[in-house]
């Protein structure tokens, strides 16, 4: 199956795919080297110019070498040379473009160059302005290194790469405490899933004797030989289930779900553009890629996909409620982020895989757009970030509020734009999930839905807040600072020096900052259509470009993947290889008319979720903006409190009051000194070591001479 | 001459010459600190020398060969059948140029001392030689003349040039050592005895051992492997013999520690895999499951030791403890992928936590103190220093694209797709201590270089000299290189290590 499908074999087909990923690293290395002496604007060109290199060189690659290609053949490799080689284990420097990884590529390169140009804005006259740059680049090269590699083990490279640049960009502010905490917490709680991720490498490693996604001398990819496993060999399929639960613990920790989430809010405290960047766009949704690219071992484990289905909407709305009551506005959002990866897994979880990366995509457009969008009102605000001291802020910042205006409605499945198509995607397709047992896609459902009502609410609450109403600033509210903002203000004003000294007020963004706002804006309202479904008078696109990848990887289980890929509404999962599915687009149209009535009905409700979100966001806010939150949503449920005393306290006073006091002082070096005191000759030595006088030497010399002389007498003996 | 030969007594030679050079400098009247600074230029010419002869290996080494190359064999006692017998193989061959390396590095961290700089070099060089002496012998009397020829300059090292509890720390060393040295060479006789009696050439007994033509009673051959582990095991150093290693790095001047953990504590994996397993292969393949839970209870306990301890150097000191388990994890999967790893990781530790100590003997110089709480915000003053800690301490935890990452990985495959039991069990608990790497390192970098500057004495730090970047650079830089290349130094190694993984398997066979 996989070889009629033409299974891709490691040839270089292309000479570029290389630059896309170096090209940044090259600027990392500039900069980094260099920046100290290069000034502002020239580490700012070579910054953004590195990124837009990448971008150009991945939408010509994309549309002139991927797309072009027949629909099922969309696979292009590129080998650099091989990593490490032992044995029959290989892993190469070597990378992999089809449509998943290249619509990753497209967003990451597009979203990154406009982050890149927002940020040279953003962070003028900032000290550390060209370490500021290199660690973004550095960020961009292992993000595509990522979505671009060609086995499992190159992809954790990116994997930890970009893990590292965020520890670095989240600690960025090197002489704030709480940058530092945030920083370190981000890196464990990341490297507790990549212990995950890297047990289930093994266990691929293992079972099918290659790491590889691709055809790699003779050696079939594992996920193609995954898709060819028979549906009844229940052994293997355990260790299916145990490879996609490991991997969904990787994706817990970089993709910030339960019980992993609690770096990301924390992270808000690195520079905004990396909160867009790298904590909303692109490094988080790492998990759902590592779930697509895998999908061929994802499918054939039931247990997996609802254990997704179920943490992805419990972390959906659990993250959704916590929104509700953050003041902090990058906490707002990163709370939102959270919950919206949720929805994310949710969609893996009930077999929608592709919905969940189209939902990927325009996450990036409006959430990325919502952060810089934030960074400018904290911008225009000299530092502040605390929305109860906001208000009334669209006079003074006109561009920034119109922009977030999309972003909030884009989010909050405002009708035709691009969330909405995504969300609503999701939604449905839980629903009418035929992944998990009977009754389950509708309670996952009535999460999925209330979760869309709330993230409407906290979204306008935070928009009202920020935006209207009254002014709540200036005068009295300035001396108010909470610890937080007293913070940012100090290590900001560093580099704003003393031009807009602390009472001025609100104003809007230089040009080098909205425009990037506006493109995101223009994405967010018209992102969606490349994803609008059949029900709704759309071809889908996305997921039809998207689907040969899925298909490819899972030739021989066409029934299960199908069913989960939503083009089995109503079909059923039926196990056993369906031989002849090689052409499903026939059955795709037939599905097509399937249930559409349903599907527009569910499009409503969520429609009217949408509205009925905004509308008690705006009753409720408007008229009372600063409104006391349960104190338990404030509080964030206490989890990092229960974590801190139930993992790490029991951790540090067991290894110091039990493993060091006494395993290591008392029982083990009590026994050395206690046998070597039971020894005449070795306790007169012990007992010289407390004068310190050279006579020790003598004695120790002395021993070591009759060590060796005895053993040339017992030698000559012989 | 034999190259072998040369790159290992170029230093003993050195010690001579910085000895004599004394002599003849000093009796014309050169003032002290004029002829210290000849005796710390000569020490660094002559391992700088020790290390560019020790590259001319490279180009005649052959990686498609198992045993050893560029031999020299001449017979010394005689009546015994011991000879001189050095060469080299796929085992050694870069544990004898990571010893060369270090050397130059550790000279240079040794600058700033004053007492008595002549003999401290020459001990230096003398440990050198002994160590060199250590990988290159492949007859086991030499082996073990060597063995024991590190252990004085070392004890010296420390308890001369030690810190406060500097004779307490050496004594210990040298105490624990000997016993298990002791025990090795009775084990060294009696297969001497076995044998024959006639020759004590590793390369002649392990292969007469593997046909069948020497054969231990199985009684004994516990009892031998068992001598010669527990040298071993103490040197590497294996939970729970490891108490000895973080006295002896706290008081050990910044040299010895680089010395110590980079190269000293391979003499005890290199002596497992050179010895225990060829020689013993049924007792180390019955032995396998309980070393490696050693191994593993190692990995996590060094690991959770080093997270909360106050002093930096005990820090790294038990962050030794926990990646030599990884190593002894993968000599004893008895797979390619893990034995490979195994040896890359011993070159990665020496490369790393040398590095790491090198980098606490930087602040230490300045401040004089090693605890984690005196220090903080160092970034603001030493930003290079501190950029260079952090690639540092990466490649310690295993950050992919750095060195450490790819010993770690090879090491916990191989070991998941081991045969030996409960191989995959003991893999998953293994692999924690790659998170508890990142906890304990992390938080490190986080209380010393990261913050406001809370110390005064901290706020006008010196940024790194030329001296200390010339000893630190390299050692990043190899970093990054063993990082992203690895097969540069693997395909050198990969004969031998097979060589040994056959002779432990083929033993299943029979």
């Amino acid at each position: 199956m996989a070889d009629a499908r033409g299974s891709p074999h490691a040839i270089d087909q292309t000479t570029m795919l290389k630059w896309i990923v170096l090209a940044p690293l090259v600027g990392a290395i500039i900069n980094g080297f260099f920046g100290k002496r290069l000034g502002e604007k020239l580490i700012g060109l070579i910054a953004s110019a590195s990124v837009a290199v990448s971008a150009v060189l991945a939408f010509t690659v994309f549309f002139t070498q991927l797309l072009p290609l027949p629909a099922d053949q969309r696979v292009i490799t590129e080998h650099l040379f091989t990593w490490i080689k032992v044995g029959s284990f290989q892993a190469d420097f070597a990378y992999l473009l089809d449509p998943l990884s290249g619509i990753y590529i497209l967003f990451i390169t597009g979203v990154g160059l406009l982050i890149h140009i927002y940020a040279t804005g953003y962070m003028h006259g900032d000290p550390g302005y060209y370490r500021f740059f290199t660690y973004l680049n550095l960020f961009m090269f292992m993000m595509l290194t990522l979505v671009l590699a060609d086995n499992l083990l190159l992809l954790f490279v990116g994997w930890e790469g970009v893990g590292l640049c965020s520890y670095l960009l989240i600690g960025y502010y090197i002489r704030r405490k709480e940058a530092g905490d945030a920083a370190k917490k981000a890196f464990i709680t990341n490297r507790i899933g990549d212990f995950g991720y890297m047990i289930a490498m093994f266990l691929v490693f293992t079972t099918f004797g290659t790491i590889s996604f691709v055809t790699k001398g003779g050696v079939v990819g594992f996920p193609a030989q995954a898709a060819a496993l028979p549906a009844e060999g229940l052994w293997a399929l355990g260790t299916l289930t145990g490879i996609a639960l490991l991997l969904f613990v990787g994706a817990t920790g970089k993709s910030a779900q339960i019980p992993l989430f609690v770096w990301l809010p924390d992270a808000m405290a690195g520079p905004t553009p990396v909160s867009a960047l790298i904590h909303a766009a692109t490094m988080v949704t790492a998990g759902v890629y590592l779930t697509a690219r895998c999908s061929a071992v994802v499918v054939k484990s039931p247990t997996a996909m609802a254990v997704m289905a179920v943490i992805g909407a419990a972390t959906a709305i659990f993250a959704a409620t916590i929104g509700l009551a953050q003041n902090d506005i990058k906490k707002v959002l990163a709370y939102s982020t959270v919950s919206q990866l949720g929805y994310m897994f949710l969609a893996c979880g009930v077999g929608a895989i592709t919905a969940g990366v189209f939902h990927v995509v325009t996450h990036a457009f409006f959430k990325a757009l919502l952060f810089l969008g934030s960074g400018s009102v904290i911008h225009g605000m000299h530092e502040e970030q605390d929305i109860r001291r906001m208000g009334g802020l669209r006079k003074y910042m006109p561009i920034t509020f119109g922009t977030m205006m999309a972003g909030w409605l884009a989010i909050s499945g405002f009708p035709l734009l691009s969330g909405f198509f995504s969300k609503d995607e999701i939604l449905w397709k839980t629903w009418s999930t035929t992944a998990l047992p009977h009754g389950w896609g509708r309670a996952l459902w009535v999460v999925a839905a209330l979760t869309a009502l709330i993230t409407a609410v906290y979204m306008t609450r935070m928009m009202v807040m920020t935006f209207f109403g009254e002014s709540r600033f200036g005068g009295a509210g300035h001396s108010g600072h909470d610890d937080h903002s007293k913070q940012a203000h100090h290590s900001k004003n560093d580099h704003h020096g003393e031009d807009h000294g602390h009472h001025g007020d609100p104003h809007e963004s230089p040009a080098v900052m909205w425009i990037p706002l506006a493109v995101l804006a223009v994405l967010s309202v018209v992102g969606g259509f490349v994803g609008v479904p059949a029900a709704l008078g759309g071809s889908n696109h996305f997921e039809h470009f998207l689907e040969p990848v899925i298909a490819h990887v899972a030739p021989a289980g066409e029934a299960a993947p199908h069913a989960a890929m939503g083009h089995g509404e109503g079909h059923g999962i039926g196990g056993g290889p369906a031989a002849a599915s090689v052409d499903v687009a026939p059955a795709a149209h037939a599905e097509d008319h399937h249930d559409v009535g349903t599907e527009r009905l569910f499009t409503v409700i969520s429609v009217l979720l949408g509205f009925l979100g905004i509308g008690i966001g705006a009753a409720v806010w408007l008229r009372n903006p600063l409104k006391t939150m349960p104190k338990v949503l404030e509080e964030k449920y206490y989890v990092d409190e229960i974590y801190e005393s139930a993992v790490i306290q029991p951790l540090e006073h067991t290894s110091r009051d039990l493993l060091w006091k006494v395993v290591d002082v008392r029982i083990i070096d009590g026994f050395v000194n206690g046998v070597a005191k039971s020894f005449a000759g070795l306790s007169g030595i012990l007992r010289y070591t407390q004068s310190g006088s050279a006579r020790n030497y003598a004695a120790v010399i002395l021993i070591g001479a009759i060590i060796i002389i005895g053993y040339f007498g017992f030698l000559a003996a012989r | 001459m034999n190259l072998i030969t040369i790159t290992t007594f170029l230093p003993l030679l050195g010690a001579v010459a910085l000895v004599l050079h004394g002599l003849f400098w000093g009796a014309r009247g050169t003032d002290k600190a004029q002829l210290d600074n000849h005796y710390r230029w000569i020490a660094l010419l002559i391992t700088i020398v020790t290390f560019v002869v020790s590259l001319l290996i490279l180009p005649g080494f052959d990686s498609s060969q198992a045993g050893p190359q560029m031999t020299q064999k001449v017979s010394w006692i005689g009546a015994l059948g011991v000879s001189y017998f050095v060469g080299i193989d796929g085992l050694t061959i870069w544990l004898v140029i990571l010893s060369t390396f270090l050397m130059p590095v550790a000279v240079l961290a040794s600058w700033n001392v004053t007492k008595r700089v002549r003999e401290y070099m020459v001990f230096l060089l003398i440990l050198e030689t002994g160590m060199l002496g250590v990988f290159v012998s492949f007859d086991m009397f030499l082996f073990y003349l060597f063995f024991e020829v590190t252990l004085i300059p070392m004890y010296f090292l420390i308890g001369v040039w030690g810190g406060e509890r500097r004779i307490y720390a050496a004594v210990k060393f040298f105490v624990y050592t000997v016993v298990g040295s002791l025990l090795m060479l009775i084990a060294i006789i009696a297969v001497y005895i076995y044998n024959g009696a006639t020759t004590f050439d590793i390369v002649e007994i392990t292969s007469n051992i593997a046909t069948g033509a020497t054969i231990i009673p199985a009684g004994l051959r516990l009892w031998l492997w068992m001598a010669f582990a527990l040298a071993f095991f103490i040197k590497v150093p294996l939970f729970p013999l490891h108490t000895w290693l973080p006295d002896a790095h706290v008081e050990a001047p910044t040299a010895g520690s680089i010395i110590l953990a980079g190269v000293l504590l391979k003499m005890g994996t290199y002596g497992l895999m050179r010895f225990n397993l060829p020689l013993f292969p049924d007792i180390s393949q019955k032995a396998a499951p309980f070393v490696m839970a050693l191994a593993v209870i190692g990995i996590i306990y060094g690991a959770l030791v080093a997270m909360i301890q106050p002093d930096m150097k005990k820090l790294v000191a038990y962050s030794s403890v926990s990646h030599l388990g990884f190593v002894v994890l993968g000599i004893f999967s008895f797979t390619e992928l893990g034995m490979q790893g195994a040896l890359y990781q011993m070159l990665n530790h020496g490369i790393s936590t040398g590095a790491l100590f090198l980098c606490v003997g930087i602040i230490y110089e300045r401040r004089h103190t090693r605890l984690i709480a005196e220090y903080g915000g160092l970034a603001t003053v030493m930003p290079r220093y501190s950029t260079l800690f952090i690639v540092v301490a990466l490649s310690s935890l295993g950050l992919p694209l750095l060195n450490g990452f790819v010993g770690e990985f090879l090491i916990l495959i191989g070991t998941f797709s081991s045969a030996v039991p409960y191989a995959k069990l003991l893999t998953v608990f293994a692999a924690t201590g790659v998170i508890l790497s990142a906890v304990y390192l992390l938080w490190m970098l986080q209380r010393v270089l990261f913050g406001e500057i809370t110390k005064k004495d901290n706020a006008e730090l010196e940024e790194m000299n030329w001296r200390e970047k010339t000893a630190l650079i390299p050692l990043v830089i190899m970093a990054i290189v063993m990082g992203v290349g690895p097969m540069i130094f693997l395909r050198g190694t990969e004969k031998s290590v097979n060589s040994i993984r056959e002779s432990v398997q083929s033993i299943v066979r029979r």
